[in-house]
């Protein structure tokens, strides 16, 4: 007998710890992103489409969807990373069949050589192309994400990547790559 | 033309490491003095192993994880540790002892966990409390002050014992605690403990002889000697006030209310502060920065808890002196207290 | 936040002297008798003058000289209308001999715009405007006046000066900054010494400006002599307290100097003005006087030359723009006397080791170190942090910089910032007293400036990312609307179509013969325009067209490969012009082609179009090739004639090749009866031709190579 009340305080004690859970998880439920956005924000928004889908959400949606990790080369290796980490998966080398990581550029116009054809305009992902047909166009630098669309389009060959300088704001006071010298900072321990 | 770049500050204070371990070092000699004075050679022999022990372990040990061994060796926190467990110890344990401390302090505690900087716990201490916790009857074997004792062992005997057990004429370390009266000795701490469990009051256990009198002060002046050397080190900056001050207080302040309810069966604060190592222990051992707290606020706080609980495990645990125990307790808790104790950032409100 | 004293206790301490104080602060040797023991000197005009034309916290102005212009002393370089910009000058008279990049004077000495001039000798001031009934004048344009010459804090920061004249907020303290708490420099206790009287005359403008309660001149108490005359300068001036300051790093910060004066603290992101302080520089004062009372702008400074590594250390008037070098070589620099060479801008605790010893002295420099050996440590490596927590004693700003070093180190941001990395002030005083000798400050620095870039990459692949969706959003919408339009217009014909048959048909029949007939005189047009697509009426024909171009385009753009592959083979003159031939033809070609498919595409559209019942649309549509090719004829005739100038000018092979293109496209028509379209054409190929060319150039001059 005490072998069948001990079963049932057992059992009961398991249907109300189980209840209290089960109550728990519907109640304290965290509402995260959903993946498809956290993915979303770790990509670099070139829309560049590099990757071979047609800006970074779609290929957010594709790396949700099981798309290997490593296709974003203006994120590189900094972004692979940080997708592994979230998606629990190895950190790869990027794929170099969809591109080299590279430094950082925007586009440049040489207005001179414009035609006014607009066909850029129409290329740009984020619509950083100032112009109207027939006038001279020009790149919103500030804008510009650098993705190369409006290379391919120009018929003029007029339209430049030129890498972003180096400003003392952009600085990140790294001492061994200026040409003069650098600061020995070792760490020993 | 090349000039050579370096990020400010440029001027930099001349006291590195090393120089604060050494000045640490040098602020423990006053006690160690005291010490040898009142007990014997024993201190100095276990001292010289201890130094020794700690600088060889720490090579070896740095050679095995590929590390720069002069450098390492030159921050003088390997003999500190060293110095620490020797005087903690009795003068006459076994010379295993000590080189088996050293070599867990160095080895296990602090290269282990990253070397310098890096350990969790305070290496002395925790060696200590391995020893202690393996071989209770070695490291309670404490002889009385020499004045006392019977037969006075030389630099000779002391080594004679620390390495086979017997002085050169063959006297045990037994032997060797027996007083003139005749009476196998023990610490104060030791002592009262003892009584107070067989029913005893404070006031019939402190009646002995070699608490009282000047011959019986040795314990007084080793203390007053230790407490010298922490406030040099206080004025020299290397330490701070915040953890010696709330330790003793605290010890002071939680010793005060039990003997203030009942002082039959409780010691009186004086008696807590002067026996033991609670002086050392606040000036040189729960100021081991790396395993202290270093927020002020949060120094406060370690030291207090640290004297807390040096009053309550004496008081109530099952070994004499606690400060070991207490420091590598709250060693523990450092993280946490640090963490809720920031300073409040200027410009931010509190 | 603690509790802000009020302005009654505040004064009422002031007068006994008993300040607040600062928690942390570190004692570093002052080493300030090394310079500060000889009046300020005079050094002869340099060669060459390098002016950054952004040498304060804010914009840079744009330049409103020209290579070659002649300058006078004092004539402004840069105007801009912008509330954070102030104007440079030129510090004496001179030719502007190159505007471009130069080392600047930053850390990382990155080139930045600057000015460069050769000095005549003759030192020629422009005409100055000085004033000198200032309280007369609105305070607005004394403020415009501070601005005009150029005045940027001098104390180190940089910050413009008629910023901070124009506060709207009620000022309680002025406080002049006279601490100089660096060890080395003594620019400030040499111009205090000096041109106490000035400076006296500057605190005046300023009180007229902001018309504080109180006025505070605070002195490190090492500055016996600073202070004794500033006492004897604002004797007459009951408001004006003359404080000596307990010298501690960095007293003279300028949050730290607020606490230390008024137990106050600046707001996180807030500002002095927040708590009713404002702070200026005693330079800036000096230079404020300067601009009121004779007109002159901020031409020069006070910079002290020292170190051992120097044969005079002294303070040394300092033209904005003077190389260094020439500074050093007038204090005697011995470069063998150290043991890497090595020059700090600034002083040993925040000042930085700078790139090239051409690096201009800017609005901020104050202070030009050459350390001799073993006068300041070589930076050893660092060693394990021994959390001791000498750092976190040190710190004035009552951070946790062994806490700040782990995370930044770690690059965790986010507990960086939790632990209020952006409240350091990278005084350097936990790294001096770091027993490891860890680069703290280095790392903070470090850390931030990823922080920074950090934030500013995501702030802009947020807004790519917002931009990109709009316009996907726009093109839906396009589209939406376009089918829409479509949609309805269908339906309104089938209702036309069922409502009344007879009327509604005789209409629809009338304007559909209109249309048709508009339509065969559109095409006809289009037919003189564009011989080579013969007109069409149907969508059939013309994507048969279509067809037919993008071939004809496939087939030119493989030849014009070919042809590049054959000339790149070989780099023969030969070659070479046949190779501009196919390139040209195939520019061309391609140019046809692509108008073809445009052209098809638009008739295609046209002819949808006119299918639906919308007679007005249909008339603009047709109305408006007419109308243009009315008007572009007689610019096309011309055109035509310059061209054909051109192509007989020309090269015979170019010549050839152009009056082939032109007769190609021109076919059946003569070129009087050019029409719009024909000259956009022609200029796309023109265009297209000359990029061909000038990369054929290129090419062409690499293989020469």
């Amino acid at each position: 007998m005490s072998l069948f009340w001990a079963l049932f305080a057992i059992g009961v004690l398991a249907l109300l710890f189980g209840a209290i859970l089960g109550y728990a998880a519907i109640r304290f439920k965290v509402e995260s992103d959903p993946l498809v956005e956290q993915i979303d924000q770790i990509l670099p928004q070139t829309q560049c489409g590099q990757c071979g889908y047609p800006g970074c959400k779609p290929y957010a949606e594709a790396i949700a969807n099981g798309d290997q990790i490593n296709k974003c080369p203006p994120g590189g290796e900094a972004t692979i990373k940080k997708l592994a980490e979230l998606m629990g998966v190895e950190a790869k080398p990027l794929d170099a069949a969809h591109g080299v990581e590279d430094v950082k550029k925007v586009a440049f116009i040489r207005e001179d050589e414009c035609i006014g054809c607009t066909k850029c305009i129409q290329a740009c992902p984020v619509d950083a192309i100032l112009g109207a047909a027939k006038q001279m166009h020009t790149v919103i630098v500030d804008e510009c994400t650098g993705c190369d669309l409006c290379v391919d389009p120009c018929p003029v060959d007029c339209i430049d990547m030129v890498p972003v300088k180096q400003t003392t704001q952009s600085w990140q006071w790294d001492l061994k790559q200026t040409t003069t010298g650098d600061i020995p900072v070792k760490m020993v321990s | 033309m090349k000039l050579s770049l370096a990020s400010s500050p440029h001027q930099h204070v001349r006291r590195d490491t090393g120089a604060v371990m050494r000045l640490v070092c040098y602020a423990a000699l006053p006690g160690i003095l005291a010490q040898v004075v009142f007990f014997g050679w024993g201190v100095l022999v276990q001292l010289i192993l201890a130094g020794i022990t700690a600088v060889a372990a720490e090579a070896v040990i740095l050679m095995l994880r590929k590390k720069p061994i002069k450098r390492t060796l030159q921050d003088y926190s390997a003999v500190l540790t060293g110095l620490l467990l020797a005087i903690s110890i009795p003068p006459l344990a076994p010379w295993w002892i000590i080189v088996l401390g050293t070599c867990f302090a160095i080895i296990i505690v602090k290269q282990l966990y990253g070397g310098l900087g890096f350990n969790m716990f305070n290496p002395a201490m925790a060696a200590y409390v391995m020893l202690l916790i393996s071989f209770p009857v070695q490291m309670t074997n404490w002889l009385p002050p020499q004045s006392l004792v019977e037969n006075n062992a030389s630099l000779l005997d002391a080594v004679w014992v620390v390495f086979t057990g017997y002085t050169v004429e063959g006297y045990s370390v037994a032997q060797l605690k027996v007083d003139i009266d005749g009476i196998s000795m023990a610490t104060p701490l030791d002592h009262v403990k003892t009584a107070l469990m067989s029913g005893q009051t404070v006031a019939e256990a402190t009646n002995v002889s070699f608490m009282y009198g000047t011959t019986g002060a040795g314990w007084v002046w080793v203390t007053l000697a230790y407490l010298f050397g922490g406030l040099a080190l206080i004025q020299q900056r290397v330490i701070t006030w915040h953890i010696p001050g709330s330790m003793i207080a605290a010890v002071a302040l939680v010793s005060l209310l039990f003997y203030v309810v009942s002082p039959d069966n409780y010691a009186s604060p004086y008696f807590h502060l002067i026996n033991g190592s609670v002086i050392v222990g606040a000036f040189f051992i729960a100021t081991d920065p790396v395993s202290a707290s270093t927020t002020p606020r949060g120094r406060l706080v370690f030291g207090a808890l640290i004297g807390f609980w040096i009053v309550i495990i004496r008081i109530f645990g099952n070994y004499p002196d606690a400060v070991a125990f207490a420091v590598v307790i709250m060693n523990m808790a450092v993280p946490l207290i640090d963490y809720y104790t920031q300073p409040r950032t200027y410009g931010h409100r509190a | 936040m603690a509790i802000t004293p009020s302005f009654d206790t505040v004064m009422e301490r002031l007068k006994r002297q008993d300040l607040w104080q600062f928690p942390g602060g570190v004692h570093p040797p002052g080493q300030k008798s090394l310079s500060n023991t000889t009046a300020i000197a005079r050094v002869q005009l340099p060669e060459v003058l390098y002016i950054p034309v952004r040498q304060h916290a804010g914009l840079e102005g744009s330049v409103c000289v020209e290579i070659g212009s002649q300058v006078l002393k004092g004539q402004p370089l840069t105007y801009s209308n912008a509330p954070y910009a102030v104007p440079i000058h030129a510090p004496t008279s001179g030719v502007i001999t190159e505007i471009g990049e130069h080392t600047s004077a930053h850390p990382s000495g990155v080139p930045e715009l600057t000015i460069t001039m050769r000095p005549d000798g003759n030192d020629t001031w422009t005409e100055l405007f000085p004033i000198h009934h200032y309280q007369h004048l609105d305070k607005n344009a004394l403020i415009e006046r501070i601005c005009d010459a150029g005045i940027a804090g001098l104390g180190g920061a940089g910050f413009p000066t008629h910023i901070k004249t124009s506060s709207t907020k009620p000022v309680e303290f002025l406080i002049i900054n006279g601490i100089e708490c660096e060890p080395y420099i003594s620019s400030d206790d040499r111009l205090m010494r000096e041109h106490a009287w000035q400076i006296r005359q500057g605190v005046d403008v300023l009180n007229h400006l902001l018309s504080p309660k109180c006025i505070v001149i605070a002195v490190e108490d090492n500055k016996p002599e600073a202070l004794k005359a500033l006492n004897i300068a604002c004797e007459d001036n009951q408001e004006i307290q003359v404080v000596s300051v307990p010298t501690v790093y960095p007293a003279g910060g300028e949050k730290q100097l607020i606490q230390v004066l008024t137990g106050r603290e600046v707001p996180r992101k807030g500002l002095p003005n927040d708590i009713g302080c404002v702070m200026f520089n005693v330079g800036t004062c000096f230079a404020i006087a300067d601009a009121i009372f004779s007109g002159k702008p901020l031409l020069e400074r006070v910079v002290t030359l020292t170190g051992t590594a120097l044969q005079k250390p002294q303070n040394v008037w300092a033209l904005l723009g003077t190389p260094v070098s020439h500074l050093l070589s007038y204090a005697g620099y011995m470069p063998h006397n150290q043991n890497e060479q090595q020059v700090i801008m600034g002083g040993p605790m925040m000042g930085f080791s700078i790139t090239s010893l051409d690096t201009p002295v800017v609005k901020i420099t104050n202070c030009l170190l050459a350390p001799a050996k073993n006068e300041l440590p070589s930076a050893a490596d660092e060693r394990a942090c021994i959390r001791c927590g000498f750092c976190t004693d040190a710190c004035p700003a009552s951070l946790l910089p062994q806490q700040l070093y782990w995370y930044s180190k770690a690059k965790d941001h986010d507990k960086t910032q939790e632990y209020n990395l952006f409240d350091c002030i990278e005084c350097g005083a936990c790294a001096y007293v770091c027993p490891s000798e860890i680069p703290l400050v280095h790392y903070y620095r470090k850390a931030k400036a990823e922080i920074r870039n950090q934030r500013d990459e995501n702030d802009k692949s947020e807004k790519a990312k917002q931009r990109f969706e709009a316009r996907k959003a726009r093109l839906l919408e396009e589209k939406r609307l376009r089918e829409e339009k479509h949609r309805l217009a269908a339906e309104q014909r089938k209702q036309a179509m069922a409502k009344d048959g007879s009327a509604q048909d005789k209409i629809a029949a009338a304007l559909a013969r209109a249309k048709a007939k508009k339509a065969k005189t559109a095409a006809q047009t289009e037919a003189v325009e564009q011989p080579i697509d013969a007109p069409q009426k149907s969508a059939e024909s013309s994507t048969v067209k279509d067809k037919q171009a993008k071939v004809a385009a496939a087939v030119a753009r493989a030849k014009a490969k070919k042809a590049e592959q054959t000339t790149s083979a070989q780099s023969q003159p030969a070659s070479e012009k046949l190779d501009k031939q196919a390139k040209v033809a195939a520019a061309v070609a391609r140019a046809k082609a692509k108008k073809a498919r445009k052209q098809a595409e638009a008739e295609q559209g046209v002819k949808q179009e006119t299918d639906v019942i919308d007679p007005t649309a249909t008339d603009e549509t047709t109305a408006a090739p007419g109308k243009k090719a009315k008007v572009a004829a007689p610019v096309a005739r011309a055109k035509a004639k310059k061209a054909a100038q051109k192509a007989a000018q020309s090269e015979p092979a170019e010549a050839e090749n152009d009056a082939a293109s032109v007769a190609e496209v021109n076919d059946k028509e003569p070129p009087k009866e050019k029409t719009a379209e024909q000259i956009k054409r022609e200029k796309v190929a023109k265009a297209i031709a000359k990029a061909k060319a000038k990369a054929k150039q290129n090419k062409s001059g690499e293989n020469a190579e």
